[in-house]
């Protein structure tokens, strides 16, 4: 029995049933799939974190998403500058108690380089209904390039705790069709 | 030797009980169970406020009460059930004595002390910083002190224990090696040195930090070395609960493993390859390697998973083979229909076994996988994960030996025998409803530690989707379920306690199934274990159930991920 020292006393060197050995390799084969669709999907698959990202200080971080913002800033929403920034550069949104800051407009199918860092604690950028979650931390920049391809508004959810304010910090990715339309 | 040991000897099992250990698992129970208790209030309270038609706290209160439900469950009520285990799958399985009682008293009374102090810390709510406690986010220095003083506890129970088995080593109380029980809990308290030391590695900084010593603490590395801890904490409890299984099946049915082998290298795997589980929380992190990511999160190539998956089928094989040795040989699954369903211990261990395979460990694999992470990280979908392992895995587990602990080393007869039969069952659908629902949540976009999903306090305004709200409120419903199961398993313990029928201390108590009773006290244990006799066709079906589902589930999430916004 398991709860006492085993019957045979070189268990080790006793065969192991066919049934149990082909389920171990079944498993270590399954493992070595999982394993390797890890690799596939970063040569194939189109959903890749970049590995970017750099040391910033969040003062120096601010001041760049400032002068970004008043650069290409269209309009204001809830006091919130909204921002229409060219496509394929690199935008800057940051993270602080209990914000998304700025709000952007981006046009679909177009590729943009997206600074993410926080002010102060950690935040969680979930992007709401795409579903589509990244951690932001205070001190590091992390760019991530984005190509939005569906049209319509889109949600910032804080996912991860921050403070008393926590569930009221939402910012907003606006995506419009663009002047190209369909082109990619 | 400062204290004279004494021992008696169990008239159920035979074994030698020294009886300092006997008392040290009893007061670990009881105070793993009291924190069981408290915990599980927390959790039913936080459950309850996400609900959106009760919405029962206020925010700050809820996210009090959250930090509280983390830490009393998932660290102190399941550690301080590990302290008992490894007392018993060491000194009571080994016939030994227990190595340095009195250590094991100091390190009892530390994790309370500890325990204590911390809880005070997040109730006085300067500490409201969830359990994970991420910096730059600063808890009073009392919040960290208690945590450090209850892991050099656990610490200090750990060392009791190998001492133990050096000591019966020693003196010979066991022929041969160690039962594969004990091997199991020396892989947990193994897991147990790493889990600590890495917890040692970043509290203490962080409690110099909180006090002012200590400048800045980089937030990146924090969480890094933290789930070192954290998630290494929760392999502690896998490997727990593993060994429970097969003790269970051991006592309730006379089981034996298919292979020794096969079954201890499943645990020897756990040993090299469950540590690297810290990257399941760094997926979506700047600045870490995709290399560095899909190592350590796929445990070196799924090499943890691997062994899961072996006691996956060795548990349950083992289970039918007894089964079958005990008369039950009919078709495909007449050994499954005629187990002792009505045993809280076996129903329990066995709800365990299901649950924590199919829901959570299928789930874990899903959500760490680094792509696939994307879509689900910091969702409702990770608590929903770690409720089917931790609760319906590893806490309904170790329900189900209580069945067996209050007996035997408590010795009273468990009260209400009718309600404990049905007590797992409860238990376990409303945890396998908490985990399903939170899941189907967090696919939904749901976030986890949230207060209101309405957003109605918010500047800017989002609707998540009718369906969010449906499952919030039927995770709701299953938390109350899960809760009257709780508390009626609360009642039941305490109750046997201090007011169950004392077993005579010559009564032999009636632990394993007549049929298994028979078939081991023959003149010859029957040999099925050998590789000509193996036959475990229910079990085979089962397992290939399991692997259908794992294959689909997995694929299906990878569908998922190719249809949001392409990223690079």
């Amino acid at each position: 029995m398991a709860i006492s020292p085993p019957t045979e006393r070189v268990w080790w060197r006793t065969p192991i049933a066919r049934v149990e050995l082909v389920w171990i390799i079944i498993a270590l084969l399954w493992g070595v799939t999982m394993f390797s669709m890890m690799i596939y999907w970063h040569g194939r698959g189109k959903q890749n974190l970049s590995n970017e990202a750099y040391r910033v200080n969040p003062q120096a971080y601010m001041q760049k998403v400032q002068t970004e913002a008043e650069k290409y800033k269209i309009r204001e929403e809830a006091g919130i500058p909204v921002v229409k920034p060219p496509p394929g550069t690199d935008i800057y949104m940051l993270a602080r108690l209990w914000q998304w800051w700025p709000i952007f407009e981006l046009e679909k199918n177009k590729s943009y380089r997206l600074h993410l860092s926080s002010l102060d604690w950690q935040h969680g950028f979930s992007l709401q209904p795409v579903n589509l979650n990244l951690q932001v931390y205070p001190e590091y920049d992390m760019v991530v390039t984005i190509t939005p391809d569906q049209a319509g508004e889109f949600t910032v959810v804080c996912n991860e705790y921050c403070g008393i304010g926590h569930h009221q910090m939402i910012g907003k990715i606006y995506v419009t069709e663009g002047a190209g339309g369909e082109q990619q | 030797m400062t204290t004279p040991t004494r021992f008696r000897t169990c008239p159920t099992t035979g074994l030698k009980v020294d009886l300092s250990a006997e008392r040290l698992i009893k007061a670990n129970a009881v105070a793993a169970i009291v924190f069981l208790a408290v915990g599980g209030l927390f959790g039913l309270l936080v459950a309850l406020t996400r609900w959106p038609a009760v919405h029962l706290l206020p925010a700050d209160l809820f996210y009090l009460v959250l930090t509280a439900h983390g830490l009393d469950v998932l660290l102190v009520w399941i550690i301080f059930f590990e302290m008992a285990v490894l007392y018993f799958a060491s000194a009571v399985l080994l016939n030994s004595r227990l190595a340095a009682p009195r250590w094991a008293w100091a390190g009892f009374g530390l994790m309370l002390v500890g325990a204590v102090i911390t809880n005070v810390a997040v109730l006085q709510g300067g500490s409201t910083v969830m359990f994970t406690s991420y910096v730059p986010m600063q808890a009073a220095p009392h919040f960290y002190l208690g945590i450090i003083l209850f892991a050099v506890g656990a610490l200090i129970g750990c060392f009791v224990f190998f001492g133990t088995l050096v000591i019966a080593r020693d003196e010979r109380t066991y022929h041969g090696s160690i039962p594969l029980v004990t091997f199991g809990a020396l892989t947990a308290a193994i897991i147990a040195v790493f889990t600590i030391a890495s917890g040692a590695i970043i509290l203490i900084p962080t409690l110099l930090w909180s006090v002012g010593y200590i400048s800045t603490i980089d937030p990146l590395m924090y969480k890094t070395v933290w789930w070192a801890m954290g998630h290494s904490s929760q392999q502690i409890n896998v490997a727990a609960h593993v060994s429970l299984w097969y003790m269970i099946a051991a006592m309730v049915l006379g089981a034996k493993p298919l292979s020794e082998k096969v079954s201890r290298m499943a645990f020897l795997m756990y040993i090299l390859f469950l540590q690297l589980a810290s990257a399941h929380h760094l997926l979506v992190e700047p600045g870490i390697s995709s290399e560095w990511k899909i190592f350590n999160t796929s445990y070196a190539i799924y090499l943890a998973v691997v062994g899961s998956m072996i006691h996956g089928m060795t548990v349950p094989g083992s289970i039918e083979a007894a089964q079958r040795r005990n008369g039950f040989t009919q078709g495909m699954f007449e050994w499954l229909r005629k187990a002792p369903w009505g045993n809280p211990a076996f129903a329990g261990m066995f709800l365990s076994l299901i649950l924590f395979g199919f829901l959570g460990g299928i789930s874990g694999v899903v959500l760490g996988t680094e792509q696939i992470n994307i879509i689900m990280h910091n969702t409702l979908y990770v608590p929903g994960h770690f409720h089917a392992t931790v609760v319906a895995g590893t806490t309904l587990a170790f329900m189900a030996a209580t069945y067996l602990l209050l007996p035997l080393i408590f010795k009273r007869k468990v009260i209400w025998p009718k309600l404990a039969s049905w007590q797992p069952y409860l238990f376990a659908i409303g945890v396998a409803g908490i985990s399903l629902f939170m899941m189907g949540a967090g696919t939904l976009g749901v976030s986890r530690r949230h207060w209101d999903i309405t957003f109605a306090d918010s500047i800017l305004q989002f609707d998540y989707p009718a369906a969010a709200f449906l499952m919030m409120g039927l995770n709701g419903l299953s938390a109350v379920l899960a809760s009257v199961g709780g508390v009626v398993f609360i009642l039941i313990a305490v109750g046997t306690v201090f007011v169950g029928e004392r077993v005579g201390d010559d009564e032999k108590l009636e632990i394993a199934t007549p049929e298994a009773a028979a078939a081991t006290a023959g003149p010859t244990v029957s040999e099925y274990g050998s590789e000509k006799e193996l036959k475990i066709p229910g079990t085979t079906a089962m397992v290939a159930v399991f692997f259908t589902v794992f294959v689909l589930y997995y694929f299906v999430n990878w569908k998922y991920l190719s249809e949001i916004w392409p990223l690079s």
